[in-house]
C-alpha cells in the first residue's frame, strides 16, 4: 500500500498578519517625513502637509503648526481630522506597491509637561524644525487616532481599531 | 535610423541584449556560414516602444501587482496571463511603429510563409534556460498577421510559465523586453531534434525524428524514431523504430497533424547517412557554442536546415514540492488532450465511482476498532491516490478550456477575455441537474401548503405519497452526493429542510444567457471554413468536456473524500472518551494510531499565539478575483464545515475556503459568492456563472477574515469583497 499523507487541515491563524500589519504601519511612518492633514470649517473639507511623527505604540500622531494659520483655527472649532501617511514614489508601480494609512481620530494641542517628552519625539524626527517648533507661536498637536485605514495593493484595505 | 529590425547577416556581437538568445544564436551561425533559413530580428527597442506609447506597460503592472505573488494560485496566473493576452490583442501597434516595421518586413517576407518566434533577451544562455515559456508561431502569411504575431510573441514575455517563472527570470515590467524572429518556413519533410549529450548516459548524443515539421515532435503528440550514438565514435548503438502514423505540415495559415502516406510509414525519417550527417552537426554547434546543444532541423530534401541551437539545460523545480515543472506538464497539444480525455472519461471516472461504491457497502459503525482503523486507512489511501490522480490527469485536462479560449479570443476579440465561457457552459453538469431535482422537489413544497406545514411540523407524509417518492429517487440518484454533505447522518431531516427554505423563495432560475448563444456560435464559426471549421467544431466540443468535467470530477473526488470523512467520524466517535485526546485535532494517521492503541496519546500542539495588543484588526476591503459580474450587498454564511450549509438561509453571501461540488446545491439559494481559492475555472466561479450570481475568488483567508452574519458587498465586477462595519 502506498504511504497516506494523514492530511489534517490546521488553520493558519491570523496573527502573523495582525504583527505584520502592525509592523508595516511602523515602517511607513519612520520612512515618511510629510503627512496629509485633513480638516474642516463648517463642513468645507481642507488639506494640508504636515511634518509628523508618531508615539511608539502608534497611538498619537504628533505635528506642529504656527497658531495663525487656518487648520489651527479648524481644529479649534472641530477638533476631528484625518491624517494621510503614504509612500508613493509618483511612478506606475505606486498603483501596486505603494502603501497608504489614512486615520482618524482628534486633534489637541499638547501642553505642560507633555509637551516636553511629545517635542522630544517630534525634534528627533524634524531636527531642522527645531526653531520652528520652539517659537512661541507654534503649537503642538497630538492626534489621538481612533481607527487606521491601511490600503495595499490599490484596493486592498484593513482596518485597525486602537483598542 | 534605430537599429530597430536587424537582417540576421547585420546583427553585431554587442547586440545580444536587443535580439535576444535565440536572434542572437542564429546570428552567430549564419556568421559561421551554417545553413539557417532566410531571416530578420525585430529588437526589444520595438516592445519598449509599444508598451511606453500604448501606456499598456502600466496595465500590466496593475495586473501582475494586483495580489501579492505568495497568495496566487496557479489557476490564478492562467488568468491573469489570460488578461495581459488580451491587452496585447486588442492594442494595436502606434501608426509610426506599424510602418516602421512594415517597411522593413516588406521587402524581405510578407510574399512568404514565415515562422514567428519569440527572442528574450536572457534565455538560452547557459545559466538561464526556460525552453517552452515563450511563444512561437508557424506558418504565418502576410503583413497583417506577421505583425499581430509580433504582439502574441511580445504577449508571451507574461505566459502563466513565465510568470510561474518570474523570481527566477527576474520578470519586471520596467526590465524585461522581448525581441522577435521572423524567418522564412522551411517546408521540412524530416525533421527532428539533437541532444548533443543523452542526459540519462553522458557518452552518448540522442537524435530523435519525425516525418513532416518538428511541431509534433516538440509536442509530443507524435511519438519519434530515436537513435543513440556514441559520442566519441559517431558509431550508432542503438535504433528505436517506432510506429509511424502521422505528419505535422503547414496548412493554410497554421499547421495540422496529418496522416503518414502509406509508403512512409516503414521506412524511417532518416537513412544512417543522414543521421550520422545530423550528429556531426551536433558536434559543430557544441564547438562553436563550448557546451552539448539542444538543436532543431529539418531536412528539404537533402538540404539540412538548422532551425535552432540551445544550451542542453535541466528544468527548474525538480524539488517534489515545487510543483511548477508539473504545472508545464499542463500544456497539452489538442490530440494528447482527446486521448486524455476518453481516458478520464471511459476509464478514470467509472473507476472511481466504482470503488466509491465499494466503500460504501461497508458501513463504518459495524466495524471492529482495527478493522475501523484498516478500513481508514485504505479510504484515506484511495483518497489520496485520487487527489494525484486529479492533478495529474483532471487538471490537466482543463487546458481543454484555455485551448478553446485563445482561439476564441484571438478570433473574436472580445470586450470581456471570459466571453468563450459562455459557450462551454451550454452543457449538462451533474451538480445542475442535482440542483434542478431539488427545485422540482421545493416546488412540490410551494404548490402544497398543507404538506409544508406538516413537513416544518417533522410530520412526514407516507412512502406512498408522491413527494416521499420523489424524494426517495433524488436519494437514490444522488444520495452519495447528498450523503456527504452529512444527510447520512442527519438523515432525510436536513434535505427536508434545505427543501423548505427553498420553497420559502420564488423558483430559481438558472441563468438566462444575456447573449444570445446561437448568434454567439455563429459568429464564431463563421470565420471558419471546411476542414478548419470541422477542426474548430471538435475544439468547442473537447472544450466543452473540459469544462463539464471539471465540474464532474470534483463531484466524484468529493464522494471518494466523503467515504473518508464517514470513517473519521465514526472514529472520532469512538474516541470522544479519551480524556487524553483532543479528538477534533487529530489527524487520520493519528486517529489510526489511537484506534489500534488505547494508550496513545497524541502530539503536543502548538498553542495559538495572542493578538495584536494596541489594535483591533478588521478586513474592511478585500481584493480577489473578478470571477462572475454582478454587485450585492447581503449577510456572509461562512461554510467551515457541510452541517453549516443546512443553516443556511437564502440570499445570503457563501464564503468559503473552495467551494466542494458537494456544496452547490446552496448555491441557488446565495446572493454572492466568496472563495479562497482563486482563479476563473475553479468549480464556484462556474457554478455562479450558471445562476449569475456575483461571484469573487481568491481572497487569502476568506474564511477565517469574514464572519457568519457580517454584512458584505460582493463587487464581481472589480473582483473586491467589503466587509461592512
Amino acid at each position: 500500500m502506498t504511504q497516506i499523507t494523514g492530511s489534517g487541515s490546521r488553520r493558519k491563524t491570523l496573527l502573523s498578519e495582525e504583527s505584520e500589519l502592525e509592523q508595516l504601519i511602523r515602517e511607513l511612518f519612520e520612512s515618511q517625513k510629510l503627512a496629509v492633514l485633513g480638516t474642516q470649517k463648517e463642513g468645507q473639507p481642507y488639506a494640508n502637509l504636515i511634518a509628523f511623527a508618531s508615539s511608539d505604540d502608534l497611538k498619537s500622531l504628533y505635528f506642529a503648526t504656527a497658531r495663525a494659520t487656518r487648520k489651527y483655527a479648524n481644529i479649534d472649532a472641530d477638533a476631528r481630522v484625518t491624517v494621510l501617511i503614504d509612500n508613493r514614489s509618483n511612478q506606475d508601480s505606486d498603483f501596486s506597491q505603494a502603501a497608504a494609512v489614512t486615520a482618524t481620530g482628534t486633534a489637541q494641542e499638547v501642553v505642560d509637561f507633555k509637551r516636553d517628552e511629545v517635542l522630544a519625539i517630534y525634534l528627533a524626527k524634524h531636527p531642522m524644525l527645531e526653531e520652528f517648533v520652539r517659537s512661541p507661536t507654534c503649537a503642538l498637536l497630538q492626534v489621538e487616532v481612533q481607527t487606521y485605514y491601511l490600503v495595499r495593493k490599490f484596493q486592498n484595505v484593513m482596518e485597525l481599531h486602537v483598542k | 535610423m534605430m537599429r530597430t529590425v536587424l537582417r540576421l547577416e547585420h546583427i553585431r556581437g554587442n547586440d545580444r541584449e536587443r535580439v535576444g538568445g535565440k536572434g542572437f544564436a542564429l546570428a552567430t551561425l549564419v556568421k559561421r556560414g551554417l545553413k539557417v533559413p532566410h531571416g530578420l530580428c525585430i529588437g526589444v527597442d520595438a516592445y519598449k516602444r509599444y508598451l511606453a506609447d500604448t501606456g499598456l506597460g502600466a496595465r500590466i503592472l496593475m495586473e501582475i501587482d494586483r495580489k501579492d505573488f505568495a497568495e496566487v494560485r496557479w489557476e490564478e496566473m492562467w488568468d491573469a496571463s489570460l488578461r495581459i493576452r488580451n491587452l496585447f490583442l486588442k492594442t494595436p501597434l502606434p501608426e509610426d511603429l506599424r510602418s516602421l516595421l512594415s517597411s522593413s518586413l516588406e521587402s524581405e517576407l510578407t510574399d512568404k510563409s514565415v515562422v514567428v518566434r519569440s527572442s528574450a533577451p536572457g534565455e538560452d544562455s547557459t545559466h538561464a534556460s526556460f525552453a517552452g515559456l515563450h511563444e512561437s508561431f508557424v506558418n504565418i502569411r502576410g503583413l497583417d498577421s506577421i505583425l499581430e504575431h509580433i504582439r502574441l510573441v511580445w504577449a508571451s514575455l507574461w505566459s502563466d510559465r513565465a510568470l510561474l517563472y518570474r523570481q527566477e527570470l527576474g520578470l519586471d515590467v520596467h526590465q524585461s523586453s522581448m525581441a522577435v524572429v521572423i524567418q522564412e518556413l522551411i517546408a521540412g519533410e524530416r525533421s527532428g531534434v539533437t541532444f548533443g549529450k543523452n542526459p540519462n548516459d553522458p557518452s552518448q548524443v540522442v537524435i530523435e525524428s519525425v516525418y513532416g515539421l518538428n511541431q509534433g515532435l516538440v509536442d509530443g503528440s507524435i511519438e519519434p524514431d530515436r537513435w543513440l550514438l556514441d559520442r566519441k565514435s559517431g558509431v550508432i548503438i542503438d535504433h528505436h523504430a517506432t510506429e509511424r502514423h502521422l505528419a505535422v505540415g503547414a496548412h493554410g495559415e497554421s499547421t495540422r497533424l496529418e496522416k503518414l502516406a502509406a509508403e512512409k510509414q516503414n521506412v524511417p525519417p532518416l537513412t544512417n547517412h543522414e543521421v550520422k550527417k545530423v550528429f556531426g552537426l551536433a558536434l559543430e554547434l557544441e564547438e562553436i557554442f563550448g557546451s552539448p546543444q539542444d538543436v532543431e532541423w529539418t531536412f528539404l530534401g537533402d538540404e539540412l536546415y538548422l532551425l535552432q541551437s540551445r544550451p542542453i539545460t535541466t528544468m527548474a523545480g525538480k524539488n517534489k514540492e515545487d510543483k511548477r515543472a508539473w504545472y508545464f506538464t499542463l500544456r497539452r497539444s489538442f490530440d494528447n488532450l482527446k486521448a486524455l480525455r476518453s481516458r478520464v472519461e471511459d476509464e478514470l471516472i467509472p473507476a472511481m465511482e466504482h470503488e466509491t461504491k465499494i466503500f460504501a457497502q461497508r458501513k463504518p459503525a459495524e466495524l471492529s476498532d482495527a478493522e475501523l482503523a484498516k478500513e481508514l486507512y485504505e479510504r484515506q489511501e484511495a483518497y489520496d491516490r485520487w487527489l494525484q490522480i486529479y492533478w495529474d490527469e483532471f487538471i490537466p485536462l482543463a487546458h481543454g478550456i484555455r485551448l478553446f479560449g485563445q482561439v476564441y479570443n484571438d478570433t473574436i476579440r472580445p470586450d470581456d477575455p471570459y466571453e468563450f465561457m459562455d459557450l462551454l457552459g451550454a452543457t449538462e453538469m451533474a451538480s445542475l441537474e442535482r440542483n434542478r431535482r431539488l427545485e422540482d422537489l421545493a416546488a412540490m413544497i410551494r404548490a402544497d401548503p398543507v404538506l409544508g406545514d406538516n413537513l416544518s411540523k417533522r410530520h412526514y407524509p407516507g412512502p406512498d405519497h408522491s413527494f416521499s417518492r420523489a424524494l426517495d429517487s433524488f436519494i437514490e440518484r444522488f444520495g452519495d452526493l447528498s450523503c456527504s454533505a452529512e444527510l447520512c447522518t442527519q438523515g432525510r431531516d436536513s434535505i427536508i429542510r434545505l427543501l423548505l427554505e427553498l420553497s420559502s423563495r420564488p423558483a430559481v432560475k438558472e441563468r438566462f444567457p444575456t447573449k444570445d448563444l446561437e448568434s454567439l456560435r455563429v459568429s464564431f464559426f463563421s470565420h471558419f471554413q471546411g476542414d478548419k471549421r470541422l477542426r474548430m467544431e471538435e475544439l468547442l466540443d473537447l472544450g466543452r468536456a473540459s469544462y463539464r468535467l471539471r465540474d464532474d470530477d470534483n463531484i466524484f473526488l468529493g464522494m471518494i473524500q466523503n467515504q473518508l470523512r464517514l470513517a473519521i467520524e465514526e472514529s472520532k466517535g469512538r474516541l470522544t472518551d479519551r480524556s487524553n485526546l483532543e479528538v477534533e485535532r487529530l489527524d487520520p494517521l493519528e486517529i489510526i494510531e489511537a484506534l489500534n492503541n488505547p494508550d496513545y496519546v497524541a502530539k503536543k500542539v502548538v498553542a495559538i499565539p495572542e493578538k495584536s495588543a494596541h489594535f483591533d484588526i478588521r478586513p474592511r476591503q478585500l481584493v480577489g478575483q473578478p470571477a462572475s459580474p454582478g454587485l450585492v450587498r447581503a449577510t456572509a454564511r461562512v461554510i467551515t464545515e457541510p452541517s453549516n450549509l443546512f443553516d443556511f438561509k437564502g440570499g445570503e453571501i457563501l464564503v468559503c475556503d473552495a467551494v466542494d461540488p458537494n456544496m452547490t446545491f446552496v448555491v441557488p439559494l446565495a446572493a454572492g459568492v466568496v472563495e479562497r481559492r482563486g482563479g476563473m475555472l475553479i468549480h464556484g466561479a462556474i457554478i455562479a456563472r450558471e445562476y449569475g450570481l456575483p461571484c469573487v475568488t481568491g481572497i487569502p483567508n476568506a474564511s477565517s477574515l469574514i464572519h457568519t452574519g457580517d454584512e458584505l458587498t460582493v463587487d464581481g465586477y472589480l473582483g473586491i469583497v467589503i466587509k461592512h462595519s
